[in-house]
C-alpha cells in the first residue's frame, strides 16, 4: 500500500511538469504574436513592452522562458498589469472563499446524488425512476448561472430568505458563513447532482447483477445489508473518480459563473475578470493552480480506490 | 412419511419481450437427510432455475411462479423452532425467506470466481452468513470461519481468512464457497454445477467434500449439474430434467443401467470414453432443445426423438413404467420392453438409435 501512494506521488510530478509545460506554450507560444504585447495590454506604451519583454525573457531561446515563467509563479513573482497586484497574494485571498464553496457543494452533491441515484435503480423502470430521470436532466440542463441568477433574485432579492450574494469567513460566524453559502452550494450542486445520480443508478444496475450480488442474498443478508454493503461498494468506483477530478476543479478556481453569480470573490471570481481583461499573469497562475489541484485529488482519489477496492493496490 | 425437503408441480415462468417463458414445467421432487440428489440435462433445461427458486433467487417482477415446496426446519434441541415445522419456500415473505436462505437451505453457486465479493475479505464474508443467522459475537463468529476454512482443506486457515477472494485460487474460492455455505449448518445444501469452474484435481476434492457432507447424515444435497461423470461417482438418485420437465427419475443404478427416456439414453450415449478409440465426432442428439416459449406440445423431446409416434402429441405423465420398481418413473409413452427393445447397445454403452435406422424398423 505504501509503494502504491509512493508511486502515485512521484506519477503527480510528472504530470505537473508535463501540464505546465503545456500551459506555457498556451500562453506564451502557440498565439504566434510578441507575447510582451499581449501581457502589457491595449493601452500600454513602447518602454512598457520593451520592459515586459526584458522581465519574461521573451527575447531569450525558448527553454529560457519557460523556467522564467515558472520561477515567476512558484516564487509568487506574478504581477497583474492592470491592477499591479500580487497575484499570489490576490489568490490565497480568494482560495478560503473558494475552498469553503467547493467542500460545502462537494459534500452536497454527492450525498444527493448517491440518495437519488440508489433510489432511482432500485425503482429502475418505475414511475419514480423515470421522474428522477427527467429531474436530473433539466438539473444537468440548467446553465448555472442561470439558475444562480434566479436564485438569487427570486429567494434573495425579493423573498429575502436568503443574504444576496456576499461571503463571510467561517472563523468569524459558521452560521452566517453557511447562510451565505448555501444557494452557491445548491445552484452549483444541481448539475452535479444530476449527472451523478445518473451515472451511479447505471452502476447499481450493473452491480445488482452480478453474481456476488446473489451469494449475498443468499447468505440470508437482509436487502438493505446486500444493497449497502456489497452493492454501493462496488458501485462507487467511477463515482469517486468523477467527485475527485470535479471538486479539484472547483477548488482551483472553476467554477467562475457560481462564483460571479454569487459574488464570492474567490479564485473563480478571479480567474473569470482576469480572462474579461486579457490579463495573462493571473490566468497563467490560476490555471497551473487548478492543474495542480485536479492532479492533487486525482492521486488522493486513487489511493482511495485502492483503499476500496484491494485489487488496485497490485497494479 | 415426510420428507427432508417435498417440491410439488413447480412451475416458474418469465415474462419477457418475445412472450412467456414456461423455464419450469411442473417439476416435483424431494429431498432426504444423507443422500445426493443429481439434477441433470443440457442447458436451458430449467435445472438451474428450479433449484434457484427454492431459494427465492429468480424472483423478479417478470416471474410468475406456482407450486410448492416445503422445507421440514428445526432440528432436535433448537428451541425456538418446534421440531418438524416446514416453511412453504414458493411464495414466502422476504422475511422467512431470509431467515432461512442461508440457513437451512444453502447454495454453491457454480461460477466460484464471480460468486464472492472481490473488495471483502474472504472470512468477512463467511462471518458475515453467521451473524446474520446467529446471535454470537463478532470473535466467535470469526473463530467458526477459521475453523471451516480447515475443515474445507485450505491450508493456513486463519491468515487466508483474511485474504480478499483475488487472492485465492480457483479451487479455494469454490471451497471457500463451501465454507460459506456449510457455515450455518443447513439441512439442504443445493449445487448448481459447482465444479464445471473447475480443474479435474480440485473437482475431485470438491466432490469428496460433498460426499463428506452427505455421510454425515446432516444435510441432504442437491446437486445440479450436466457432467455424467460427476453423477455417477457421487448420486445417490438422479432427476433427468428436459425442456423445463422431468423426463426420468430413478436411483443411480436405474438410470445409468435402465434408462427408460430415449432423452436419458442419448445423454448416455454422449458421454465420451477415454477407454475405447477416439470416435471421429463425439456423438451427440441430433436437434436443439426446445423453445420454451413455444416448446412443441405433448412431449419435449418428441422432435429429437427417433421413436416418436402418434401419441408422443399428448403429454406423457411421469409414471412409474418399470415393472416392480415403483421410484424409477419416466415420461415416455413407450412400455417398458418396447424401450429396452429400442435404446442401442453399443460396446457396452447405451444410445439413441439414429433416426434413419429407428423409422426403417418402424416402417418394417
Amino acid at each position: 500500500m505504501l509503494r502504491f501512494v509512493v508511486r502515485r506521488l512521484v506519477g503527480m510530478v510528472f504530470v505537473l511538469f508535463a501540464v505546465s509545460v503545456l500551459t506555457f506554450l498556451v500562453f506564451n507560444v502557440i498565439p504566434n504574436s510578441d507575447p510582451a504585447v499581449r501581457m502589457a495590454g491595449r493601452q500600454a506604451n513602447e518602454s512598457t513592452i520593451e520592459a515586459i519583454r526584458r522581465e519574461w525573457g521573451f527575447d531569450e531561446p525558448l527553454h529560457v522562458q519557460y523556467l522564467t515563467t515558472m520561477e515567476k509563479v512558484l516564487t509568487g513573482d506574478l504581477v497583474s498589469q492592470f491592477t499591479q497586484l500580487n497575484v499570489m497574494d490576490e489568490i490565497a485571498k480568494g482560495l478560503p472563499r473558494t475552498f469553503s464553496l467547493a467542500i460545502g457543494a462537494a459534500i452536497m452533491w454527492m450525498l444527493f446524488a448517491l440518495a437519488l441515484g440508489l433510489y432511482s435503480a432500485l425503482k429502475a423502470g418505475k414511475v419514480a425512476d423515470r421522474l428522477l430521470t427527467i429531474l436530473a436532466l433539466i438539473g444537468i440542463s440548467m446553465p448555472v448561472f442561470w439558475v444562480g441568477a434566479l436564485m438569487n433574485h427570486y429567494l434573495g432579492f425579493k423573498a429575502g430568505l436568503f443574504p444576496n450574494g456576499g461571503y463571510v469567513p467561517l472563523t468569524e460566524d459558521p452560521v452566517q458563513w453557511a447562510y451565505h453559502l448555501i444557494l452557491p452550494w445548491t445552484a452549483l450542486s444541481l448539475l452535479f447532482i444530476g449527472f451523478y445520480s445518473r451515472v451511479l443508478r447505471s452502476n447499481v444496475l450493473d452491480t445488482i447483477n452480478e453474481d456476488f450480488v446473489r451469494t449475498a442474498r443468499a447468505k440470508g443478508l437482509s436487502e438493505r445489508r446486500v444493497l449497502l454493503k456489497h452493492v454501493l461498494r462496488n458501485s462507487l468506483i467511477p463515482i469517486v473518480t468523477l467527485w475527485g477530478l470535479d471538486v479539484g476543479a472547483v477548488i482551483g478556481g472553476g467554477a467562475i459563473l457560481t462564483e460571479t453569480v454569487f459574488s464570492i470573490q474567490g479564485v473563480g471570481q478571479y480567474f473569470g475578470d482576469a480572462i474579461a481583461q486579457l490579463d495573462v499573469p493571473p490566468v497563467l497562475a490560476v490555471t497551473m493552480l487548478v492543474a495542480f489541484f485536479v492532479v492533487l485529488l486525482n492521486a488522493i482519489v486513487d489511493i482511495a480506490y485502492a483503499a476500496l477496492d484491494p485489487r488496485i493496490r497490485l497494479r | 412419511m415426510s420428507h427432508l425437503l417435498e417440491v410439488e408441480d413447480l412451475e416458474v415462468s418469465f415474462r419477457t419481450e418475445e412472450g412467456v417463458v414456461r423455464a419450469v414445467d411442473g417439476v416435483s421432487f424431494h429431498l432426504d437427510r444423507g443422500e445426493v440428489l443429481a439434477i441433470v440435462g443440457e442447458s436451458g433445461s430449467g435445472k438451474s432455475v428450479s433449484v434457484m427458486t427454492l431459494m427465492g433467487l429468480t424472483r423478479s417482477p417478470n416471474a410468475r411462479f406456482s407450486g410448492s415446496a416445503r422445507l421440514r426446519v428445526g432440528r432436535p434441541g433448537e428451541g425456538d423452532v418446534t421440531v418438524g415445522s416446514e416453511v412453504e419456500l414458493i411464495g414466502a415473505s422476504d422475511e422467512v425467506l431470509r431467515r432461512v436462505r442461508g440457513k437451512d437451505i444453502a447454495m454453491v453457486f457454480q461460477d466460484p470466481m464471480t460468486s464472492l465479493n472481490p473488495v471483502l475479505r474472504v472470512g468477512d464474508q463467511i462471518a458475515e452468513q453467521i451473524l446474520a443467522h446467529e446471535d454470537v459475537s463478532e470473535a466467535e463468529a470469526r473463530e467458526r470461519v477459521v475453523a471451516l476454512l480447515e475443515r474445507v482443506g485450505i491450508p493456513r486457515p486463519a491468515e487466508r481468512a483474511r485474504a480478499y477472494p483475488h487472492e485465492f485460487s480457483g479451487g479455494m474460492r469454490q471451497r471457500a464457497m463451501i465454507a460459506m455455505a456449510l457455515s450455518c449448518g443447513p439441512s439442504v445444501l443445493i449445487a448448481d454445477e459447482p465444479t464445471t469452474a473447475l480443474d479435474v484435481t480440485i473437482q475431485a476434492q470438491i466432490l469428496d467434500e460433498l460426499k463428506q457432507l452427505r455421510d454425515s447424515g446432516e444435510a441432504g444435497v442437491i446437486l445440479v449439474t450436466h457432467d455424467l461423470g460427476v453423477v455417477a461417482e457421487i448420486a445417490d438418485r438422479i432427476a433427468v430434467m428436459y425442456g423445463g420437465r422431468i423426463v426420468e427419475e430413478g436411483t443411480l443404478d436405474e438410470i445409468f443401467y435402465d434408462p427408460q427416456h430415449p432423452y436419458t439414453w442419448g445423454l448416455l450415449g454422449s458421454i465420451a470414453r477415454i477407454d475405447r478409440p477416439r470416435p471421429e465426432r463425439l456423438p451427440a442428439i441430433p436437434g436443439l432443445p426446445p423453445s420454451l416459449h413455444d416448446p412443441p406440445e405433448g412431449c419435449h423431446f418428441r422432435p429429437r426423438c427417433p421413436h416418436e409416434f402418434g401419441r408422443c402429441a399428448q403429454t406423457p405423465p411421469l409414471e412409474a413404467r418399470v415393472p416392480g420398481v415403483g421410484g424409477h418413473r419416466d415420461r415416455c409413452w413407450l412400455d417398458c420392453e418396447a424401450k429396452r427393445e429400442r435404446r442401442v447397445v453399443a460396446d457396452g454403452q447405451i444410445g439413441l438409435a439414429p433416426k434413419e435406422a429407428a423409422a426403417g424398423r418402424r416402417d418394417g
